[in-house]
């Protein structure tokens, strides 16, 4: 088995070779680091990328808008990726990003998880009834198990999810109600005894 | 009185850097400080009579135990080289994770002594290798084997039975990744399992040369003498390996030099200091002279600096004993003035170090802030603006800017990873091929063009828009927003200039591991020791502090 360590340096390195500067390069080798240790198919993916990107062309998109239409080639998931994470704080008001095509989507969502570390929110990407939850940097949920990603995604969509409950308001009265079993109805005694403070702040 | 800190632009030169010494902050000492009351014990020693073979040592606490795990093999004496480029050694380690089952064994024998080309798992944590100082192990064998102790004098000059070239950790050639284990209290400390793996070895050394003496002439054979093998430590061939290392993990070199460095001040602020205190300092700085006249060394660079340390602190000795009155306020501060008034850069940070000796309640806490998570500061901040970074550079980069690369000598070297064994080089970017394929380690010729291009830019542009158009300075921009935090990340001189001596790199990463007797074999490698000195394993719970002042 590879070290994370390894696949960190290698991917850096190979990315290097690839034609990415050292900085960018660098990011790249934490990128691949963390589709592994997510499980997802990074240094396969990478691989794919790199055995066609002197063949064939793709678009560099430096600056991200609300909507991206590239209308030759799909982009870049490297140069997209790079100004995502780089622009996250003047995207985040957009709440919603459209991309028509992008090559090897699947390299695209570390800078997209990286990216929801950075404003504290998740971010959903949705693509060919494909879905990825980058949650916070802490994991990556989807619905692709067991299934390849593709090489192109059409139709992209990038949502900011705003912070907010995951459940309803009856729910948690539900849970709460039920949490409130563990706590001690106070007699007339233990009002008077077991709290540390007075009963009165007004002396 | 509040003391500053000293100035990264004068401390992280690389001649300044290259004068550290050991202290103790040092990694060997801290390990066996933190392993002290760990149970030792010696689980398996299965050698031949010519001491190849398999042996097994561990420490063990609660439910934690760490083994170390040997191969002795026969190699011929032509096979042997230090080098890194050898493919056979002496022997071969590793440290595995808790208790190593038969089958573990069997697949650590296969795959432990081909090193770099064998494959570990994440149950192993550190890795090494170790070539027999021969003419030193014969002589012992010989010696005890006819029942008599060795001459101490060729001991005393060589220091070592073994010397290790190389020790692996943190996920090289498969080995456990840092995070795994990132979290374990005993190992909260750099370099922890990297230290126990040599600590080990050195006893092994001694079991091994006990054991084929026996073998030898079992009627007459006599053990090492303990005390002798206190004197003894493990050799280390150091080459060009190490020096990237601290380019490329600038929060960890930040986070060691800022413990030495807020220890300096904090000592220096004391206003009074106890007769214990003054003891501790006097005895350690005495005693250590004996470490700078057995320092040994052919290298004319080197030597010069042994004389004038030698010279500087005898010096130093003969003020503080005739002149000096330890009863005044701030005395450390008043003897630091003095050595940086009066003694060589070898001698100021011998005496730094020496400083750290008797206050334990200052450097203990320090030794847990050593470590580093070098990913939390790894983002680039990319909503400051332009003006923010050029700031940070003019602050943190003054003599770096006045570097002028269009002059060759000052571009004259490159940094390379070779093909043949992966391991990075240096050389002359007009004489040698490969320049094209330089590895990012020209920091400062590379902050000097980032600088030019910010002198062109809007202030208010913000980072990520000056990236979409400038990402191949990506990779400096993010270690002057690194630097701003952690001020003394960065070597302050041009690691790619004609004066440059890589091994001043790999002496200020040595000095921490608590290395010795720094002995330069050209420009580029040395050989050095550790654990000369130190407590042997049965007499880990209760020893000298100052061990180090004995060897």
């Amino acid at each position: 088995m590879k070290s994370l360590s390894e696949i960190d340096t290698t991917s850096k390195r190979a990315s290097r070779a690839a034609g990415y500067s050292w900085g960018v390069a660098e990011e790249i080798g934490k990128n691949i680091r963390l589709l592994e240790l997510f499980g997802l198919e990074g240094i396969k993916t990478l691989n794919q990328y790199y055995g066609v990107k002197n063949k064939e062309k793709f678009s560099n998109l430096n600056l991200i808008i609300e909507n991206n239409i590239s209308d030759k080639y799909p982009y870049c998931p490297i140069i997209l990726g790079i100004n995502f994470l780089d622009q996250i704080r003047t995207l985040e008001k957009f709440k919603k990003i459209t991309f028509n095509k992008i090559s090897f989507p699947l390299l695209l969502l570390p800078f997209l998880s990286r990216s929801s570390e950075i404003i504290g929110k998740k971010i959903n990407i949705k693509f060919d009834k494909i879905e990825f939850l980058l949650n916070l940097n802490v994991n990556i949920s989807s619905n692709l198990l067991d299934k390849n990603c593709p090489e192109i995604a059409s139709n992209v969509e990038i949502n900011i999810i705003e912070n907010k409950d995951n459940f309803t308001e009856q729910d948690w009265k539900s849970l709460y109600k039920l949490s409130e079993e563990t706590f001690v109805d106070e007699t007339e005694s233990l009002k008077q005894g077991a709290a540390g403070a007075g009963l009165t702040d007004n002396d | 009185m509040n003391v500053d800190l000293r100035d990264p632009n004068i401390i992280m030169k690389l001649s300044r850097l290259g004068s550290f010494h050991q202290s103790k902050l040092s990694f060997l000492r801290s390990f066996l400080d933190e392993f002290k009351d760990w149970e030792y014990k010696r689980d398996l020693f299965s050698l031949d009579e010519l001491g190849y073979g398999t042996a097994v040592y561990s420490f063990k606490k609660k439910d934690r135990i760490y083994s170390l795990v040997c191969f002795a093999n026969k190699i011929d004496d032509e096979e042997r080289s230090d080098r890194v480029i050898a493919t056979k050694w002496d022997a071969a380690f590793t440290l595995h994770d808790g208790v190593p089952s038969k089958k573990d064994i069997e697949r650590l024998r296969n795959e432990v002594p081909k090193q770099e080309v064998g494959r570990l798992s994440y149950k192993e944590l550190t890795l090494s290798r170790a070539n027999k100082s021969v003419r030193v192990f014969n002589h012992v064998v010989e010696s005890l084997s006819n029942g008599h102790q060795p001459d101490l004098n060729l001991l005393e000059k060589v220091g070592y039975l073994y010397r290790t070239t190389a020790v692996y950790g943190s996920g090289k050639f498969g080995l456990a990744d840092r995070f795994r284990i990132k979290n374990r209290e005993e190992i909260n400390g750099p370099f922890r399992l990297e230290m126990m793996l040599v600590y080990l070895v050195r006893q092994f050394t001694f079991d091994q040369v006990n054991h084929v003496s026996k073998s030898k002439n079992p009627k007459t054979a006599v053990e090492l003498d303990p005390k002798i093998c206190k004197k003894l430590g493990i050799g280390n061939s150091t080459g060009l390996g190490m020096a990237p290392f601290i380019v490329n993990h600038p929060t960890l070199l930040n986070n060691w030099i800022m413990s030495r460095e807020i220890a300096l001040k904090k000592i220096r602020e004391i206003k009074k200091i106890n007769s214990n205190e003054i003891q501790v300092f006097k005895d350690s700085l005495r005693k250590s002279i004996k470490n700078i006249t057995s320092w040994n060394s052919e290298s004319e660079y080197q030597k010069k600096k042994i004389n004038s340390l030698l010279e500087d602190v005898q010096k130093f000795l003969k003020f503080i004993e005739t002149k000096f009155n330890f009863e005044i306020d701030y005395p450390f501060n008043e003897i630091y003035l003095w050595i940086e008034e009066k003694t060589c850069d070898e001698c100021i940070e011998y005496i730094a170090s020496m400083m750290l000796e008797p206050f334990d309640y200052i450097v203990k806490p320090l030794v847990n802030q050593m470590s580093s998570e070098e990913d939390k500061y790894f983002t680039i901040p990319t909503d400051r603006n332009v003006e923010d970074l050029r700031n940070i550079i003019e602050k943190r980069y003054p003599d770096i800017l006045k570097i002028n690369f269009t002059k060759k000598e000052n571009n004259k070297n490159f940094w390379f990873i070779s093909k043949n064994k992966e391991e990075p080089r240096y050389a002359d970017r007009f004489e040698e091929t490969g320049s094209n394929l330089e590895q990012p380690l020209a920091i400062a010729r590379d902050i000097k063009k980032l600088h030019s291009q910010l002198m062109v830019s809007k202030n208010s542009l913000t980072i990520d828009k000056f990236l979409a158009q400038n990402n191949d300075l990506r990779h400096v921009v993010r270690r002057a927003f690194i630097i701003e935090k952690f001020p003394y990340s960065e070597i302050q001189d041009n690691t790619i200039g004609k004066n440059v001596i890589p091994i001043d790199m790999l002496r200020l990463k040595l000095s921490f591991f608590g290395a010795l007797k720094f002995d330069p074999r050209s420009d580029k490698w040395l050989r050095i020791c550790m654990f000369q000195g130190a407590p042997l394993p049965n007499e880990l719970k209760n020893f000298d502090q100052q061990w180090i002042y004995n060897s």
